[in-house]
């Protein structure tokens, strides 16, 4: 479809002006563009439930990036063997790019999906679960196992983010009512 | 096809970022583009071609819908993702307290 | 630029807190029906769990951080977050009641109603409710409570122990 093109080529143009600019809030800004229009690429493929997940949780990431933008950008690093590193970097990228279109000539057209396990899916939910949002049901009714270890994982976040961020051993005298005690 | 190829490109703009650039805020912006890419990658593939989304209507018409696996597995991985930053983030506000720069190549010596 | 962002005592200027009173009902009301119709339209657990986090955020960062932590204290914080996920464990044990883990053992009545499918929408209100949008503030909170001084040159490196 041309549509899903153009889309795609406003995200490749986002993230390049991403990883561009020399402020770091422009390049943030960049990438809550690229994150919208992949909102908006998710709603042209059919799968409104990942567009609104996407949505939120591209609001969340911004925030928590734009916490981390103190300093501006240094330029690329020009100190050293950098021409050979540039090269070396978009000679791996060349060839993965090769190997990516060898891959791309031997899997089904765009468009024409195989469709296996979910011919299975789409058939039994109306008589084994009585649900009328398939992707729900197949997240916590036929594999709830993964929605288990999702879970564990926004814990394990949650326990880690606060490991790193407690200030234990480290005593500065002007500021003492930060220390986050858990 | 062609489609498909884009991704790839998307892909690996996310990865140069994260091999040749110099400051750790710019590192993690290339990891968040290459999920991104990822994530597409996913639903681009169980996409059919004037498919319905995956939901069911009153009326019961259950033919040319789209994949609805692949979207039930990027959904977790985009929650991932949102962890991942999360903690990221964490450790470069970390690195800055302690060393008091963002760039990769002074923050070598190990120190305390 | 603004170094820490993270020094709002007082919160806004009054109209971004006259605004936020008035919106924080609507975002929440609309965070829940999200995640109770999650079995009938697209959206969810997360989806509707990640939009309440979203209201408690725009709260936080209204308000500041002292209005914030009276309403919501940190151990209540906790307390919930593993209430959620300590019921979604037990409603995949009970499973075993019909045979094996996370079986759906409620009876599913018929379709569009909300009481149908079984233990769908026990498990999406334990999931959002409880653990994705506590989880999720807890992240955010532990992040902005941090205060540093980054202009401090001769700070790198010493260590006081």
């Amino acid at each position: 479809m041309i549509d899903i093109n153009f889309i795609l080529i406003f995200i490749i143009a986002a993230a390049l002006v991403a990883i561009n600019t020399k402020d770091l809030l422009s390049s943030v800004v960049a990438v809550g563009a690229a994150g919208l229009g992949l909102c908006v690429a998710f709603l042209a493929l059919k799968a409104p439930d990942l567009a609104i997940t996407q949505l939120v949780v591209e609001i969340l990431c911004l925030m928590i990036l734009i916490r981390a933008t103190i300093r501006n950008d240094l330029p690329l690093s020009i100190s050293g063997r950098w021409v050979l590193n540039t090269i070396v970097a978009l000679a791996f990228l060349a060839v993965f790019l090769w190997a990516g279109y060898q891959v791309l000539q031997r899997i089904p057209a765009f468009g024409d999906p195989l469709m296996e396990t979910s011919s299975f899916y789409i058939t039994h939910t109306m008589e084994k679960v009585h649900a009328t949002n398939l992707v729900s049901a197949i997240n916590l009714n036929f594999r709830a196992y993964d929605t288990l270890g999702e879970a564990t994982i926004l814990f394990a976040a949650a326990i880690g983010v606060m490991v790193i961020m407690r200030k234990k051993g480290h005593k500065k005298i002007e500021d003492k009512d930060e220390d986050i005690k858990l | 096809m062609y489609t498909y190829f884009l991704c790839f490109i998307l892909f690996s703009v996310g990865l140069f970022s994260i091999l040749r650039m110099r400051n750790i805020i710019k590192i993690i912006i290339g990891i968040i583009i290459c999920e991104y890419a990822i994530n597409l990658f996913f639903i681009l593939v169980g996409y059919k071609m004037n498919g319905r989304s995956p939901i069911f209507s009153s009326t019961d018409e259950i033919t040319r819908m789209v994949d609805p696996l692949p979207q039930a597995l990027a959904m977790t991985s985009i929650v991932i993702s949102l962890a991942t930053t999360a903690i990221l983030v964490a450790l470069a506000l970390r690195i800055y307290e302690k060393y008091g720069t963002f760039d990769v190549t002074k923050i070598r010596d190990l120190r305390g | 630029m603004k170094t820490s962002n993270s020094d709002s005592g007082q919160g806004m200027s009054l109209v971004v807190k006259t605004t936020t009173r008035a919106m924080i009902g609507v975002i929440l009301l609309y965070g829940i029906y999200i995640v109770l119709h999650g079995h009938i339209s697209p959206g969810g657990g997360f989806a509707g769990g990640f939009i309440i986090a979203l209201a408690y955020v725009l709260f936080l960062l209204a308000f500041g951080k002292e209005e914030s932590l009276k309403k919501f204290p940190k151990p209540l914080i906790t307390l919930l977050e593993s209430l959620g996920a300590i019921i979604f464990l037990v409603i995949a044990l009970l499973g075993f009641i019909g045979g094996y883990f996370f079986f759906n053992w409620l009876p599913k009545g018929t379709k569009f109603q909300l009481l149908s499918a079984g233990t769908i929408p026990i498990t999406n209100i334990a999931l959002a409710l409880l653990e994705v949008s506590l989880g999720i503030f807890g992240i955010f909170l532990v992040l902005v409570l941090l205060k540093y001084d980054p202009e401090k040159p001769g700070h790198a490196g010493k260590k006081e122990d």
